[in-house]
């Protein structure tokens, strides 16, 4: 576990601000646009990204990611691809770099083999939806940490306290927190609901700082959230945004967010 | 410890099973698992699921000796005829058990996939029977080829929601189930058609589906004096009325154990539903089994002439028999079933599913002896395919 300590995504979490967390889908809206959108996001002040690798069959993903991810893979993306056009990323980046993907295309690439081309490229963590925690535990977090990769698990409103202690306790970087009971992309705003469970969350003290996700689009749900977490991460509306502009206005979206900074 | 083909504890059969769902769907999951069990072993459960089976269902289905057939082919085959079950297959065995687990969990609404139509009808049906709301997905493709079961669906007071993702049919609607499960964890119980998805459905619809086996052992104990046939035979997509006639006799291995898969146009035409000989391992709808997939594992679209064959996953029950070679398994192309259900129609009067042609082709790919007591599954009537029967055979 000691190399994670200096893991970049464990860096990140100390510094002393909120943290924007931006997900998008690699290999989209263009095949070779994958790292101009990584450089792009570090030039506007992103403070984490999340590498989409599409699946077919995305389940927990909305509309707008499953476009995404439909039209990367008609576009060519696999697992290998996407490692060769990050070979060269650490050269120009030095954000933390996060890879969210289902677990089959890692199963079928091997997952240690996956961990290996992770850590050599300059990834420092994985989101993976349908990994169950106890699989995880059981049999790859060995693995993981081997390569210095961080595992991001989630947590739902549903998610019993028992459970976010657990995954709390298998947790070594942050806790992803899935605002409400919905799949990616759903309607914006915060109801009193939300802001419940965010306040459930924040009394726990758990050791891991959580980040908020699923249901972030704006500077006003983004500002919600981070009252009560350390980060927020938007991904549909960030996906939305370079499908209906460009890659080259990404500051236009970021500078949206941030507005009230 | 004794060797077995059933599920273990931890909800897997051998390496294949499991639960690898996202966090959104654990609680509800777990909840099932926790109690799936407990509630089936209740008195009242059984009385009122073995009650609604004889009286709505129309069970025991009868074990018919198809005596034609067993001329032409030179041996005794037996048929178990759940076509014969309201709506028409076994899938209504399944629903009947798990709107009853529903009500029990407290749950008000109902959520279901469906390919050919068939389980969306079986779970419509039920949902009306007891009067509570049903959502049916089925991918848009499958809503435009099979009209009648979307009209049945409607008329039994069933929504009909269309998958518009991926390739729009069946794996498509299954995804849609699933993220409607997630956006209603509290009040909606998942019907899950067959027996895949995540540990408990495998094994709680292959429990439901049991009764097939169950009658079978006291029908053929009555006209033969066995409980123990030579061979079992059930067609396979996701496996559920296979589960259901294998289910007794997994750990009898005097009894073999014959799966059908759907070849397509063949093996290796790239049209193709035989997952057991293209599947590798994987994951799909939350269980480890084989499935067809790309080497970079994205899930690819099966083909089959039959709408409830072409899923491209397995339950993983039948990839552990695969696998350990309990069952044999053998691939029949949409040509041979179609020619296997031409001939039962007019030796037996008996127009079975396109699913079921696929069995019933075993005869003409295998001989079996004088003496051999065969069951083979009628999963299901043919009515939902006349089309395709008129359209193939130019009738």
């Amino acid at each position: 576990m000691k190399n994670l300590i200096m893991n970049r995504i464990n860096q990140k979490l100390k510094e002393d601000k909120k943290l924007l967390s931006i997900y998008f889908t690699a290999g989209y809206p263009d095949i070779n646009d994958t790292t101009t959108v990584i450089q792009n996001l570090e030039k506007n002040g992103v403070d984490m990204i999340e590498i989409g690798l599409p699946f077919s069959d995305p389940l927990a993903d909305g509309p707008t990611i499953q476009a995404s991810s439909t039209k990367a893979l008609h576009n060519g993306m696999t697992s290998e691809l996407l490692f060769e056009q990050l070979k060269d990323i650490r050269k120009s980046v030095s954000i933390p770099l996060i890879i969210m993907g289902y677990f089959n295309p890692m199963f079928q690439f091997g997952v240690e083999a996956f961990c290996n081309r992770c850590q050599e490229v300059g990834i420092d963590g994985l989101i993976i939806p349908d990994l169950p925690v106890d699989v995880y535990n059981d049999q790859y977090k060995d693995i993981f940490e081997k390569y210095g990769l961080i595992n991001v698990l989630l947590i739902t409103p549903q998610t019993s306290d028992d459970r976010i202690r657990f995954i709390d306790s298998v947790s070594d970087g942050f806790i992803y927190m899935v605002s409400s009971a919905s799949v990616t992309g759903s309607s914006s705003g915060f109801g009193n609901e939300q802001t419940d469970y965010f306040e459930r969350i924040a009394s726990m003290n758990l050791k891991n700082p959580q980040i908020i996700g699923f249901g972030i689009s704006d500077n006003e749900t983004f500002t919600q959230a981070t009252k009560y977490a350390k980060g927020a991460i938007i991904g549909s509306a960030f996906i939305k945004h370079i499908t209906n502009y460009s890659i080259s206005s990404i500051s236009n979206f970021t500078d949206k967010i941030k507005q009230s900074d | 410890m004794k060797e077995t083909y059933n599920i273990n504890e931890k909800g897997y059969y051998g390496e294949f099973g499991g639960a690898y769902i996202p966090e959104m769907l654990y609680p509800n999951v777990e909840e099932l698992r926790q109690n799936y069990l407990k509630i089936m072993a209740e008195p009242s459960f059984q009385k009122e699921f073995h009650a609604l089976l004889k009286d709505y269902v129309g069970r025991p289905s009868p074990l018919y000796f198809a005596q034609r057939l067993s001329e032409k082919y030179n041996t005794k085959i037996y048929l178990k005829r759940e076509d014969l079950n309201h709506t028409g297959a076994h899938k209504i065995n399944n629903t009947v058990g798990q709107i009853l687990m529903a009500q029990r969990l407290g749950k008000t609404r109902i959520i279901a996939e469906t390919g050919a139509g068939q389980h969306g009808v079986a779970t419509a049906t039920v949902c009306a029977l007891m009067g509570i709301e049903c959502v049916v997905y089925m991918g848009e493709k499958d809503i435009a080829r099979q009209a009648p079961n979307v009209a049945r669906m409607k008329m039994l007071g069933a929504k009909v929601v269309p998958a518009l993702s991926g390739s729009r049919t069946l794996k498509d609607a299954t995804n849609e189930a699933m993220r409607d499960w997630i956006n209603n964890p509290v009040n909606t119980h998942y019907i899950v058609g067959s027996v895949v998805g995540p540990h408990p459905f495998p094994d709680m619809v292959a429990r439901f589906q049991a009764i097939v086996s169950e009658e079978i052992k006291s029908q053929l104990l009555e006209k033969e004096g066995t409980e123990n046939p030579d061979y079992l035979i059930a067609c396979v997509g996701g496996g559920s009325n296979a589960a259901g006639t294998y289910y007794h006799y997994l750990d009898n291995e005097t009894v073999k154990i014959i799966a059908v898969e759907a070849a397509g146009l063949g093996i290796d035409s790239g049209e193709s539903a035989a997952t057991s000989v293209l599947g590798k391992e994987g994951i799909i709808h939350g269980s480890k089994t084989l499935l067809m997939q790309t080497k970079d594992g994205q899930i690819t679209e099966p083909y089959s002439i039959s709408a409830g064959l072409d899923y491209p996953g397995v339950g993983p029950m039948h990839a552990n028999l695969y696998k350990t070679g309990r069952a044999e398994f053998i691939a029949i192309t949409d040509d041979e079933a179609m020619t296997a259900g031409l001939e039962l129609s007019q030796l037996e009067g008996i127009i079975p599913a396109i699913e079921t042609s696929h069995a019933l082709a075993i005869f003409e790919h295998k001989t079996f002896k004088p003496n051999d007591i065969i069951v083979l599954n009628l999963s299901g009537r043919g009515d939902k395919d006349l089309q395709n029967y008129i359209d193939y055979f130019k009738l």
